[in-house]
């Protein structure tokens, strides 16, 4: 008979709901076959021995205490910028301008050091420096919320060119309040009085800003799943047209859910100005705001998962930081690695999500044998 | 008949999505010649059995062939090139070309659209088709774009047609149309295999049934030899009685009275003019009409989904005192203290969310209450559980999302929802679509209790059969406008059919 009709080599089918051990197994198979490629790929090019590659990846996160604390000071900044784009992503809003809120946000809190740092006592001059942060970070999101929900504009490109706007905004007073005068800099705010400067708890300095964003992580996870605007979110994300058949106000809880957004990103742009860096520099998001949104992705929009995809992302490029220094690689071949590994994770969902299904050996000769 | 070779051959067929097994060792002959009915309730396998012959699955297991000959069918080409053509529920046409170019579309070689506008000419001259091959797609109605679908599969050579519930967006006299052209088909020596739920079309037009259960083949016989009664004991696997009760209503008041209402689409388009009626309690009245022809936009209104241009919608409390809707979203609405319910004909997209689980569901209606701002969901939890236990719904869980569900399933859950709020109005579009004969009973169960129940009860419906049989009053829509409203007992099919086309519904003859 007809020899050439034959079964496809394999068809992919969806699969039905996997348990969740066996997906964080696939995922976790997935990072160790990406190590594994990652190994063979330094080894070939480089001709370095890919283990003490994979330690140095490893001591870039926990060499010494330094390390570690600057790696959890960092996953703490990723994380919350991410835990403030996650209610807007829930609500499929894609708010890609948290770069942008979160420079306003730091903006403020800046001014408020420098304007304010002469006039008023320190505790007030910290005061004016949540409420202002808070407040001009949840304005920059608000604006296109408003422009969203008044005349369905595309909040992508809105919020992405609102970030923009901030880094020269943002350039210009870098250059209104330079320190000294003619480097274009605003260096250290108030070194000598140290006002506005959050203190520091237990004698580490960073363990204020991991302590804040622990808080908001678990209060955004309440939120976004027990209480009755984290429903609605969900409605409004999943089903416009289900929310206004029972009545919630897409456009109220757009605007809402916007500033909330904004305002968690004013937060991260406050802790980077008043706790840590106590400077402001336009690049000083350091572009946390497109990270975190692979940040919320990787972990489906869930807060507690969040911890864990931050932690991967700053260990990896931490990781390649250190390979690029002690191998005297170029900074871009840790970025290859860390592409690898990504692509590998991000693969990994679609095994998730599908089962592909091989032919049956022997299947071949019944087909060409009737 | 019997000695004939089978135009397709379907041995041992096997599909799996996941744990559910939707085909299951099934045999299945189609003949040339010949109409087969394929039956089943929802979820019983009819539609994925003959995806896997028009190449969109692909069979887990089992053999097909074709006039003797086993093929393999990988994609939607594979099945064209051995004359297999499908026609499926939804259109998938391009709206803004016309008909010649839609038939056209994606086939190899030279464009040469006079040849083809010659070719379906010819085509529609043998079977009876009317389609003019320059109308734009947009221009069309349903029925028209289905006579596209139809010409499109022939055109390119099929012989054995499948046709998925081709009948539910059709008005009798457009049925009557297409099963004169089916039947010039299948005179011509075609195979023709038409899924449906309605026994009455199976018993007009088909020569041979074959019958599905749970993935399962149950049998195939001559229709000639068989009743509605037997296939429907054999879909639904015991016995079912096919009467549908219209219990006298019991002190109708007037309970919504809608008064020279008229709505315009956001394009301007005027969707309804001059409407004006009133709907009692206790007293369920039918709402006929071609499909787009203002049901929906009726609905909405009155549930404050649709901005109004012109007219009123009162509702009247029990001593006698009126309320506006014109005006209020659905929140006011509710918090005037009207119970309104409504079953929307969007189920997934509007009435219920598909991702969310069957308790986050029905926390739809009633998350807002109470004043903390944590949302209470054992209440939710607790009604899901209990519409799961009443209405039999079958689903893994009160956890599973509804999208799981199937059709008829996602059903009960949405009506179960709305009719647990005790309402005074029920609004329900085209609440059986869909469904298999046993949920399809359910439901007609459910809405007659709520009568009983003295709620006012609007039943948008499309299975004119139906509608006679379960309204106490039927109101015609044609155009936007109301053609008349008739006594839903002693209503003659026909006169409410030409109403559906013609205002009045009187004809010239």
């Amino acid at each position: 008979m007809n020899n050439k009709q034959r079964s496809p080599l394999f068809h992919i089918a969806k699969r039905s709901a996997l348990r969740w051990y066996s997906a964080w197994a696939i995922r976790g198979g997935a990072v160790l076959l990406a190590l594994v490629v990652c190994g063979v790929i330094t080894s070939q090019v480089t001709g370095e021995d890919p283990i003490a590659v994979y330690k140095a990846i490893f001591e870039g996160s926990f060499g010494s205490s330094r390390k570690a604390w600057v790696l959890l000071q960092n996953i703490a900044m990723l994380l919350c910028v991410s835990l403030a784009v996650t209610p807007a992503f829930r609500m499929r809003c894609w708010n890609l301008g948290a770069e942008g809120q979160a420079l306003a946000g730091a903006l403020a809190a800046a001014a408020c050091m420098i304007l304010l740092g002469p006039k008023l006592p320190n505790g007030a001059v910290i005061l004016c420096m949540i409420v202002t942060s808070i407040l001009a970070g949840a304005i920059w999101a608000g604006i296109p919320a408003f422009f969203k929900a008044k005349w369905n504009t595309n909040e992508t490109l809105f919020t992405l060119m609102m970030n923009y706007v901030a880094t020269q905004l943002v350039s210009y007073y870098c250059v209104v309040w330079e320190s000294p005068k003619g480097s274009g800099n605003i260096g250290i705010i108030n070194p000598n009085t140290q006002i506005g400067w959050f203190p520091s708890i237990a004698g580490q300095k960073y363990l204020l800003n991991i302590l804040v964003v622990a808080l908001v992580c678990v209060a955004m996870y309440v939120y976004l799943n027990y209480s009755k605007h984290g429903y609605e979110i969900a409605v409004v994300g999943e089903s416009e047209r289900t929310a206004r058949y029972v009545g919630i106000k897409v456009e109220r809880v757009i605007i809402r859910t916007m500033l909330l957004s904004g305002a968690v990103c004013g937060l991260a742009g406050l802790l980077l100005v008043g706790s840590t860096n106590h400077t402001l520099t336009p690049t000083l998001v350091e572009g946390r705001g497109f990270t975190a949104v692979m940040v919320s992705w990787l972990a489906k929009f869930n807060p507690i998962w969040m911890i864990l995809t931050s932690f991967l992302l700053v260990f990896l490029s931490r990781g390649a930081g250190e390979i690029a220094t002690n191998f005297g690689l170029n900074s871009s071949f840790g970025d290859i690695l860390t592409g690898v590994i990504l692509f590998f994770i991000i693969g990994s969902e679609f095994f998730i999500n599908y089962e592909i299904h091989f032919r049956k050996s022997g299947e071949k000769e019944e087909t060409s044998n009737v | 008949m019997d000695n004939k070779i089978a135009a397709v051959k379907m041995r041992n067929i096997t599909k799996r999505f996941g744990p559910v097994l939707a085909n299951d060792k099934v045999w299945l002959d189609i003949y040339r010649g010949e109409i087969l009915a394929l039956l089943g309730e929802n979820g019983s396998g009819k539609t994925t059995l003959m995806n896997m012959l028009s190449g969109i699955y692909f069979p887990d297991e089992g053999e097909i062939s074709i006039d003797g000959k086993e093929v393999v069918i990988r994609s939607p080409k594979d099945a064209f090139d051995l004359g297999i053509g499908m026609i499926h529920q939804h259109f998938k046409l391009v709206d803004v070309l016309t008909a010649a170019e839609n038939i056209v579309l994606g086939l190899e070689g030279k464009l040469d659209l006079k040849a083809a506008k010659e070719k379906i000419r010819g085509i529609c001259d043998a079977y009876g088709f009317e389609v003019d091959p320059d109308q734009k797609i947009y221009d069309m109605s349903v029925s028209q774009k289905q006579t596209v679908e139809i010409v499109k599969v022939l055109y390119r050579g099929a012989d054995i047609l499948i046709l998925d519930e081709p009948t539910a967006v059709l008005t009798p006299q457009e049925t009557d149309k297409l099963f004169a052209v089916l039947r010039n088909m299948r005179d011509d020596g075609k195979a023709v295999v038409i899924i449906t739920h309605k026994m009455h079309e199976v018993e007009a037009l088909s020569d041979r049934v074959a019958i599905l259960r749970h993935g399962q083949f149950i049998g195939d016989m001559p229709t000639r030899d068989t009743n509605a009664q037997e296939m429907t004991n054999m879909m639904v696997g015991h016995a079912v009685t096919l009467n549908i009760d219209r219990p006298e209503p019991v002190d109708p008041k007037p309970r919504i009275e809608v008064k020279n209402l008229t709505v315009r689409s956001i394009d301007g388009i005027l969707k309804l003019e001059d409407v004006s009626f009133t709907a009692n309690s206790g007293e369920i009245l039918g709402i006929a009409g071609i499909s787009g022809c203002g049901q929906k936009e009726l609905l909405e209104a009155i549930a404050g989904l649709q901005p109004v241009e012109s007219g009123s919608i009162q509702y009247i409390e029990d001593d006698g005192s009126r309320e506006e809707l014109i005006g209020k979203n659905p929140l006011s609405i509710a918090e005037m203290g009207v119970s309104l319910s409504f079953v929307p004909e969007d189920r997934l997209g509007m009435g219920l969310v598909a991702n969310m689980d069957l308790s986050d569901n029905m926390m739809l209606r009633s998350f807002r209450k109470g004043r903390s701002i944590f949302t209470d969901r054992k209440t939710p939890r607790q009604l899901a559980l209990d519409v799961v236990e009443e209405l039999e719904v079958r689903t893994p869980s009160v956890a599973t999302p509804v999208r799981r569900l199937s059709g008829g399933n996602v059903q009960k859950v949405l009506v179960g929802r709305e009719i647990a709020s005790a309402p005074t109005v029920l609004l329900t579009a085209y609440a059986v679509r869909g469904l298999d004969i046993n949920s399809s009973y359910t439901i007609y169960d459910l809405i007659n209790k709520q009568k009983a129940a003295g709620v006012a009860v609007l039943y948008v419906g499309e299975d004119l059969d139906v509608l006679l049989e379960l309204a106490d009053r039927i109101l015609v829509l044609c155009g936007g406008k109301v053609s008349g409203i008739v006594p839903g007992r002693g209503a003659k099919k026909r006169d409410v059919g030409l109403m559906m086309t013609k205002i009045g519904g009187k004809t010239d003859e």
